[in-house]
């Protein structure tokens, strides 16, 4: 039973985190400081996603070429 | 935003993964047996469709915002993750997605494979292989048509768009009774990850409360400014994995850095 959690989790896991959850947490952390700015700064900062998701992108793809994840 | 863009996207992301689930059928059903891979098929295609019809309307119940939010975040997750493969594979970091040895290699499988008779199925084997690769691809397929078309409270659409891409798929690979192994996979792939990054970036911000200059407008930037950056990333590392190859041997996938990942459980 233990054992058809895991891996249920597992899959779920590999199906939307990937091979790399720190994409993952960059995109979580930057639309966290996006509703914080927008909602308690008033900036209307429709940058910062886009810039997010490119850094990530960089950041994730010098880890998996220098075998790092 | 329209409904065609919307089916095309969906069209596109559906084909990918139908191509897949065909190679997995025709290794099933040429090598084994009929019948029993089809039993598979069938049984895949009735838990994909308890789904649909489960999330389907539920998720349309939640409110735009939370909606976006969430499956924006989801939707730049995943199609953050298509990019970088397509991007490693296109630098030559990770071997192309080849669905003739794909098919190759199921086939070489399901030889070896005995043959065991269980629950009025004939071939066990046969049956399971058909129903994990069909239910795995088609799950990809669910989780994009949920989510655009939930986004654009229009599932209508995106099911219109992911049944047009699986009939164009299965009625080819009948016809052709192979694997479809000239559709330029990789570059399906590549396309795919640019939009649902697009797509997730812009629902993403909006659920976090921004609003995007010129509204839906602002997609025919961020779409091609993604697309043009992951091309620029791929052909700067396309140029670093050329310079890292020793003298003498050709930069390709088994160079010094070649990156081995988990694409046999997700199929990007």
């Amino acid at each position: 039973m233990i054992r058809a959690l895991k891996s249920f989790g597992a899959f779920w896991y590999d199906f939307v985190i990937g091979d790399d959850w720190q994409v993952a947490a960059i995109v979580v952390v930057a639309l966290a400081v996006t509703a914080l700015l927008v909602h308690a700064a008033g900036i209307n900062a429709w940058w910062l996603l886009p810039l997010a998701a490119f850094a990530a992108l960089a950041w994730s793809l010098h880890r998996a070429t220098s075998g790092k994840s | 935003m329209t409904a065609l863009p919307l089916v095309l996207t969906v069209f596109v992301a559906c084909a990918v993964e139908a191509i897949e689930a065909l190679t997995i059928v025709l290794a099933a059903g040429l090598t084994r047996e009929w019948r029993s891979t089809f039993q598979g098929m069938a049984a895949a295609l009735v838990v994909l469709a308890a789904i649909v019809a489960v999330l389907g309307p539920t998720i349309t119940l939640l409110p735009l915002t939370a909606l976006r939010l969430v499956i924006g975040a989801l939707l730049a997750i995943f199609g953050l993750q298509w990019l970088r493969k397509a991007i490693l594979r296109a630098a030559g970091y990770k071997a192309l997605h080849d669905e003739a040895s794909a098919y190759l290699r199921e086939v070489a499988a399901a030889k070896a494979a005995p043959e065991v008779h269980k629950r009025g199925v004939n071939d066990w084997y046969a049956f399971t292989l058909s129903f994990k690769g069909v239910l795995l691809e088609g799950l990809e397929v669910v989780f994009i048509v949920i989510t655009f078309g939930a986004n654009q409270h229009n599932i209508g659409a995106a099911v219109i768009g992911a049944a047009a891409a699986v009939v164009v798929v299965t009625v080819t690979g009948i016809v052709v009774r192979a694997p479809l192994s000239r559709v330029p996979e990789n570059a399906l792939k590549f396309a795919v990850g640019i939009m649902l990054t697009s797509f997730g970036t812009f629902w993403g911000a909006e659920g976090a409360g921004v609003r995007w200059p010129g509204d839906d407008a602002a997609l025919l930037v961020l779409v091609p400014a993604v697309a043009a950056v992951s091309l620029g990333y791929a052909a700067w590392l396309r140029r670093a994995h050329r310079l890292s190859a020793a003298p003498g041997q050709t930069a390709g996938a088994a160079g010094p850095a070649s990156v081995t990942e988990s694409e046999e459980v997700t199929g990007r």
